[in-house]
């Protein structure tokens, strides 16, 4: 094995330099380049499905799809005979291009500030349990704000070389929500398309997704003691995030009476409260039906158009209720509870509350669907794409159709985020991202053939591959640009 | 689907409020002596009739107590259940801006717990580890319903004060954390400290409340002036400085309950109660003489350093001189039974029955400012209710139904019968789940390896 290595060292640069033009080449070609799939079932999302018919992609945009759409002669083709055709997936909470390790999973859990940020970090997952409950910056009150970072745009962030983007993508998924999740206002969110070799900025479909807020838990009688800094508890937290509104609309005040009249005090420029104003959303964290009813509340009183995210317990009818009756939408984990391995500690049995969430867990998308809630699934750190495809297929086997399962991985996340006219469907004129598949989506033996972001075509690699047995190792219907015979 | 909400809400909700007959039981009413043989009327969650003979309406629910006692419901003027996410927020010396309301968890089992104590009414209290804590709320335990339902419907809101070793203790420089990361030193680290920050807050609450008294005076002459800042901090001791919410300051030496004395009177507010105050017997003419209340331990001393002087005399003592006292628990499992605790004052400083069941009754019913709601067992109060099968101020004494609002909330007889039924079901689901374990594939699970 060494010697291998040593070989590759010892390559003459002039191969390198050739090889990576070619690399640089292929890329670009795959920019301008076209690719149409023909003659295959087509799933629109938005309309009926196209039992056998042709979507062909443009500079990056679907430029038409149905029954009778012709192949243009430039056209990379997928014959699709057999296959299926998708809008591509999409993660509506992640951390994607934020380098290695997962922490939207990490968020979910709650549990202070996290690590998982820095594009220089290698790619180790880390167990979302181990992640520090540490805050970043101590405080000696709430006055110096920390953990706020409201100001930071994921957009700015964001790394098109985050090795976890192929794996991703490997499952179908085309498209994240990715926020920066340090801190308490970690802030606001980027939609991006996960292409790669690419500039980062190339990626961002939309570069002002919401603001992410998390709620730690704090930490029982003794909470908030030590070092860790204001805030130290549940309600610190929420005592927290309440002064920062009550200041951002005092702040807003003050800047809309000064500019009406500049001879009065001038207000002192505050990025964080900036950063707060900025955002056309939130995102708050709430799992239990108990903690549904306080961040539905807590939203109401702080007059935010809110996205809840987690949704563990809305398997439970009253939880739904309150959904439905806020108007709120939820991004419902795909990490659903599970029974710890292993021995069970007589002592420390799980509570019947706790089994039930294990046994009813994925039950609640087919619940929040029949109530009419909006939903949306996302993967919670869940970066294999067998593991993401079967928990998707765990909420099917509960009750949720398969139409309704992909819909929630399409179209409702675009309408949440409100980038629908863009993503989330198989439309003229919408974003080329699509899943080409032989199978069902989701099913366990389903293979991923091609992946389509942006009118670039993907390969789930061998890896990482697809979401059933075995990877593309073959080459289905695939021919090279110009092969249209 | 509101209709279906209501009735998810009913099939939570225990028997439904409407006429309650509790008959042939001995009625501790508390502020009215003891009938024998005597019965409750309820009606709409209230009592409408209490006495030997009563007239019995149609079509009412009977509650056959023959050899039992009824007595008011419990209340608990100290206690740090149904709470999520931690009940200190011990990072600041003044943490006046957050609220216990904020966090109520209503399915705390230590609320069941509670109630099968025959306790009804819980003040739920910020912890000690700052000077000036948080905003603290009233509960009633109605087991079943949700956080907003939990809440004490008027009962005027608190704050937590804390004097002594807890706030002073996070002052003391700590070296590092089990996390290996320094620890820090809060200020303060002595009682002198600790009195330094109430002034302090009080200081800068003033000169709050003085922004917006002038922002108010000029918006009602008509003016329209830029409104200051909302300081959530603030906000609360100003609140405390218009007599809005009520002073619950645990202490326990007799010197600084006198300098806390001082400092309201200095600062122009008064304390509802001294909360433990061990050392109340000392002082009790100054405690009395400020109108606070005394809420205290019945017999728990010498636990740490400022303990070391309580006496079980303590509750009497305070009481003969004329302060409001009751008897707390500060604990989940002492909650369960302070009906014993409030029998311990009958024994040590001779307090009548009356005197000791109203010390977890009616005296903290009027601490909480709610005796007009609960307390005692009179016409026009809440059907707070509590029926033992044996004489309550005993060890051997069990509840066997609470009711709150005239509604059984927890009936010994059921609790106890379904119990088995329960158990079955919980062994069912768990050796299903654990089957399932053993079945499905590793690769599906958190952590696992995805794609072959």
């Amino acid at each position: 094995m060494a010697r291998g290595r040593y070989i590759i060292t010892e390559l003459p640069m002039k191969i390198l330099v050739t090889a990576l033009l070619l690399i640089v080449a292929s890329g670009f070609a795959a920019e301008n380049s076209t690719v149409a799939i023909r003659n295959a079932r087509i799933v629109t999302v938005s309309g009926p499905v196209i039992a056998k018919g042709t979507v062909v992609v443009r500079n990056g945009l679907i430029e038409a799809v149905g029954e009778n759409v012709t192949v243009p002669a430039d056209a990379f083709v997928v014959e699709g005979e057999g296959l299926t055709v998708y809008p591509g997936l999409i993660d509506s909470m992640s951390t994607l291009g934020f380098g290695g390790a997962s922490s939207a999973a990490a968020a979910t859990g709650g549990g202070g500030g996290r690590g998982g940020r820095g594009a220089q970090t290698a790619a180790v997952t880390a167990a979302p349990a181990a992640a520090p409950a540490v805050a970043a910056t101590r405080s000696m009150g709430p006055e110096d704000r920390p953990q706020t970072t409201s100001w930071e745009m994921a957009a700015d962030q964001i790394s098109a070389a985050d090795s976890r983007i192929p794996t991703v993508r490997g499952a179908g998924v085309t498209t994240a929500v990715s926020f920066p999740t340090r801190g308490i206002f970690g802030g606001q969110g980027a939609i991006i398309d996960l292409v790669t070799g690419e500039k980062a900025g190339e990626m961002i479909v939309s570069s002002a997704a919401g603001q992410y807020i998390s709620i730690g838990r704090g930490g029982g009688f003794g909470g908030g003691g030590g070092g860790g800094g204001y805030p130290g508890s549940l309600m610190g937290y929420i005592a927290y995030v309440r002064q920062i509104y009550l200041d951002a609309e005092h702040y807003k005040m003050a800047k809309d009476a000064y500019d009406k009249d500049p001879h009065m005090e001038r207000p002192a420029y505050d990025r964080a409260l900036e950063g707060v104003l900025a955002s056309k959303r939130i995102l708050l964290p709430a799992n239990r039906e108990v903690e549904i009813d306080r961040v539905l509340r807590f939203a109401a009183e702080l007059k935010q158009p809110t996205i809840l995210y987690g949704g563990r317990e809305t398997y439970r009818p009253e939880a739904v209720e309150l959904l439905k009756k806020s108007g709120a939408p939820l991004l419902l984990s795909l990490r659903w509870p599970e029974l710890p391995r292993g021995e069970i500690d007589p002592d420390n049995e799980p509570s019947m509350r706790s089994l039930e969430a294990i046994q009813k867990a994925p039950s609640a998308a087919a619940a929040l669907k029949k109530a009419g809630v909006r939903f949306a699934l996302y993967s919670d750190g869940l970066e294999q794409p067998r593991d993401l495809q079967r928990a998707v297929k765990k909420a099917i086997d509960a009750g949720l159709s398969r139409e309704d399962a992909i819909r929630a991985m399409t179209l409702s996340p675009a309408e949440i985020y409100g980038v629908s006219d863009r993503l989330g469907s198989i439309e003229k004129g919408k974003i080329g991202n699509l899943v080409v598949t032989r199978g069902d989506l989701f099913d366990d033996r389903t293979q991923i053939l091609w992946v389509i972001v942006d009118g670039r075509h993907f390969k789930p690699s061998d890896a990482g591959a697809a979401g059933g047995r075995g990877a593309a190792t073959e080459e289905p219907g695939g021919n090279q640009p110009g092969g249209n015979q | 689907m509101r209709r279906l909400l209501l009735a998810a809400l009913l099939a939570l909700a225990p028997v439904s409020a409407e006429t309650i007959v509790i008959q042939n039981a001995t009625i501790m009413t508390v502020s009215k002596g003891t009938i024998k043989n005597g019965s409750v009327v309820i009606r709409d969650g209230k009592i409408v009739e209490v006495g030997e003979k009563v007239m019995i309406p149609e079509g009412a629910t009977k509650i056959d107590a023959q050899g039992q006692y009824v007595i008011p419901g419990i209340i608990d003027c100290h206690s740090h259940i149904a709470g999520d996410g931690g009940i200190n927020e011990g990072s600041v010396s003044v943490s006046s801006m957050v609220n216990i309301k904020d966090i109520i968890n209503p399915e705390d089992i230590a609320i069941y717990r509670a109630l099968a104590g025959g306790v009804t009414t819980a003040n739920i209290l910020h912890g000690s580890a700052n000077s000036i804590g948080g905003q603290t709320i009233v509960l009633k335990m109605r087991w079943g319903k949700d956080a907003q339902s939990m809440i004490f419907e008027g009962a005027k809101p608190g704050i937590k004060f804390a004097l002594g070793e807890n706030p002073k203790g996070a002052g003391n420089p700590q070296g590092r954390g089990a996390n290996g990361q320094a620890t820090y030193a809060r200020y303060p680290a002595t009682r002198m400290g600790v009195e330094d920050t109430i002034r302090e807050a009080f200081n800068e609450a003033k000169i709050y409340k003085a922004e917006w008294d002038d922002y108010n005076a000029k918006v009602a002459h008509g003016d329209h002036p830029m409104p200051p800042r909302k300081d959530l901090k603030l906000e609360a001791l100003k609140e405390v400085l218009e007599g809005n919410r009520y002073v619950h300051v645990h202490c326990y030496r007799a010197d600084e309950i006198l300098m806390m004395i001082r400092v309201a009177d200095d600062m122009g507010f008064k304390v509802r109660t001294f909360q433990h105050v061990l050392e109340g017997y000392k002082v009790a003419k100054e405690i009395a003489a400020h109108g606070a209340g005394g809420s205290t331990f019945s017999d728990w001393w010498s636990y740490k350093v400022e303990a070391f002087d309580a006496i079980p005399y303590n509750a009497a003592l305070m009481e003969r001189a004329g302060v409001v006292v009751s008897l707390n628990s500060d604990d989940a499992e002492l909650m369960r039974h302070l009906n014993s605790e409030a029998g311990k004052t009958m024994k040590y400083g001779g307090m009548t029955e009356d005197q000791a069941l109203a010390m977890v009754t009616l005296n903290p019913a009027k601490q909480l400012g709610i005796d007009n709601r609960v307390g005692s067992i009179e016409v026009g109060k809440d059907a707070d209710l509590v029926i033992y099968d044996k004489y309550p101020l005993s060890d051997y004494a069990k509840v066997q139904k609470v009711l709150i609002d005239g509604s059984v909330y927890f009936d010994r007889d059921k609790a106890v019968s379904a119990q088995a039924a329960k158990d079955a079901e919980k062994q069912k689901l768990l050796d299903q789940l654990k089957q399932q374990n053993q079945t499905q594939p590793a690769g599906g699970r958190r952590g696992g390896r995805g794609g072959e």
